[in-house]
């Protein structure tokens, strides 16, 4: 009953949201068709009507269809598993996801396993550990990331050690002489190139995940089951991973998750800032650049992952922890 | 009020924020008139580093980069303020109509604020952004509160609730005051504290998100913003990839996140004043 409840509000949700995109698009002002037309015209040098056919056919928005008809004929497509095109790039929004997708999981798969890791190892630390010099010395580095925006972050390592110091590249995501593929110079490339965007999610992250950590720490360490442990004079080793570890994991493991939705979103700002070409690259492009075909593909897919990884958050919550399934 | 200060200035961490909040209060109000900015461009002094005549140096087209952080302050902080005041107004708004109204009520206004928490704000943000021609603080202001309102909504409900089943509001009940007294005069005071807390990190964010957004090149109404700044800086002029331009580009870089720490350091302090429990 639990998990049909939250299945039904995720279809729910993901309904609503592709509504909304719909209808947000379908709002857009008269003036954008004219804009779009006046770019294609331009572009392929043809008459301004059919450059308006061929805006209208690009948005998806025909203002003489009816509503209903038009809101059908976007339903099935996204059915279908068919994102839409992009005005810009001339191509389906299912091909550049299919360019962008490795980028943004590769590097922020990687940043979000190095900052969990090493923030709930941070956060353990703490906790077990109480009046240590590590406290007030990770609250600090939490409040000061929290103090920055990721985007500033981004901005500040490009200029200090891409820009003047030189050590790393500024923009891209392998070195342009090098074929795609399994060889020495193109992975050295690729490492070269996501070493700042993995210190900037890392270093956001981490705060975060060792807060988490010692909080959920602490209250288990005043449970009685770890009092008993320590009465039987279980080794102190045994007590961190057996009994603390494994049950202060529960809220970490939810939130991990939770972030791997936004990992499909990527963060638009920092790919922009280091000219990165994943998701939130394109997203940033087709935002400045006006492509509300690649805008709405892109916008859907990023909401289905969100709310897909909100539910198995759910789901993988009631399993981990039988409490919350005898409570309902 | 007197306590408050006493605990403030007890506290060095809220006080440093207090301080620098206000210095930013001082800044956007009187520095714009104090200040005058010069648009007028002279290759001559570009790039300048920081001197007597240009504390902060000057831009890539020798503008001084000061002048530009204070006339900008005003810009930044009159929409996040401005972002403030619309988010806890719908917040409060939602989230009291959801936990005392109940019913059919709460369930739509609650599944509502489910697709804003789990639906990403800011992509959205940019998308509307993009369709609609933002040219002025109120608009802007409210393009940052749309999305944001959720999480405020749903605490505002939970306190709701749990105050509705204190004694004090039982007793307002039985000697038949109305709803009216009992909402304005019981509820809500009991809640303002929570809510002055949020006002500066709903402020923090919307600060965060709208720098963000004029630095991608949407929403190009004041030439003075930190965001705008930062555009120009960044993708505009090439100021980036110059040795030179270093205090032209960290200067908004260092107004933001002073501000971001300013914000957390001050609630932290306020939390403890309003809580007595969390004193020591």
């Amino acid at each position: 009953m639990h998990y049909l409840r939250r299945v039904f509000v995720a279809v729910l949700t993901m309904l609503i949201v592709t509504t909304l995109t719909f209808f947000l698009v379908h709002s857009l002002p008269g003036d954008v068709f004219q804009v779009v037309a006046h770019r294609i015209a331009q572009q392929q040098s043809i008459s301004f009507e059919e450059a308006y056919l061929q805006a209208k056919a690009l948005i998806r928005y025909d203002p003489d269809v009816p509503m209903g008809q038009q809101f059908v004929t976007y339903v099935k497509g996204l059915l279908k598993g068919d994102l839409g095109t992009s005005i810009l790039y001339h191509e389906s929004v299912n091909k550049i996801v299919v360019k962008a997708v490795p980028w943004t999981v590769f590097v922020l798969s990687v940043s979000l396993s190095l900052a969990f890791a090493i923030g709930s190892l941070l956060g353990m630390a703490i906790a077990w550990k109480r009046k240590t010099i590590l406290d007030p010395i990770v609250t600090t580095i939490a409040s000061i990331t929290d103090a920055m925006p990721d985007y500033v972050v981004a901005l500040v390592l490009l200029v200090v050690f891409a820009v003047n110091l030189r050590w790393f590249p500024t923009k891209g995501a392998y070195d342009s002489g090098t074929v795609a593929g399994f060889n020495l110079p193109y992975i050295l490339g690729v490492l070269k190139h996501a070493v700042l965007p993995v210190v900037v999610y890392t270093l956001q992250g981490l705060g975060g995940w060792a807060l988490l950590m010692k909080g959920s720490a602490v209250s288990v360490l005043g449970e009685d089951y770890i009092q008993a442990a320590r009465a039987r004079g279980l080794k102190e080793r045994r007590i961190i991973v057996s009994y603390l570890g494994r049950n202060a994991m529960l809220p970490s493991v939810t939130a991990l998750a939770m972030c791997l939705g936004g990992l499909l979103g990527g963060s638009i700002l920092v790919e922009v800032i280091f000219a990165y070409p994943g998701l939130g690259w394109f997203f940033g492009n087709a935002v400045s650049l006006r492509d509300y075909g690649l805008m709405q593909g892109l916008f859907f897919l990023t909401a289905a992952a969100v709310i897909t990884a909100n539910l198995l958050a759910d789901l993988l919550y009631s399993r981990l922890d039988p409490r919350i399934r005898t409570e309902e | 009020m007197k306590t408050s200060w006493r605990i403030l200035r007890r506290n060095p961490r809220a006080l440093i924020g207090f301080f620098i909040l206000v210095g930013f209060l001082v800044m956007a109000t009187i520095g714009p008139e104090v200040i005058t900015l010069n648009l007028e461009q002279s290759f001559a002094d570009r790039f300048l580093p920081p001197s007597g005549a240009h504390i902060l140096g000057t831009d890539y087209v020798g503008r001084d980069v000061f002048a530009q952080i204070v006339h900008g302050s005003r810009d930044v902080l009159t929409v996040a303020a401005l972002a403030a005041v619309i988010t806890i107004f719908i917040g409060v708004v939602v989230g009291a109509v959801s936990g005392l109204v109940g019913g059919v009520t709460d369930t739509v206004l609650m599944m509502v604020v489910n697709v804003l928490l789990t639906v990403p704000g800011f992509p959205m943000m940019l998308i509307v952004a993009s369709m609609f021609r933002v040219t002025d603080p109120v608009s802007y202001a409210l393009l940052l509160s749309i999305w944001s309102w959720g999480g405020l909504a749903r605490t505002v409900r939970s306190q709701i609730l749990s105050l509705k089943k204190r004694e004090f509001i039982e007793a307002a009940r039985v000697l038949g005051l109305t709803s009216g007294h009992i909402i304005f005069k019981q509820l809500l005071p009991n809640i303002t504290p929570y809510l002055a807390i949020n006002f500066i990190s709903i402020m923090r964010h919307a600060i965060t998100s709208s720098v963000g957004i004029m630095m991608l090149g949407l929403v190009p109404f004041s030439a003075s913003n930190w965001g705008m700044m930062l555009n120009l800086a960044v993708f505009q002029s090439g100021a980036i990839y110059t040795p030179n331009a270093i205090y032209y580009l960290l200067s908004p870089v260092v107004a933001i996140c002073l501000f971001q720490l300013g914000g957390i350091y001050f609630t932290h302090g306020l939390d403890e004043i309003m809580n007595p429990r969390l004193r020591s």
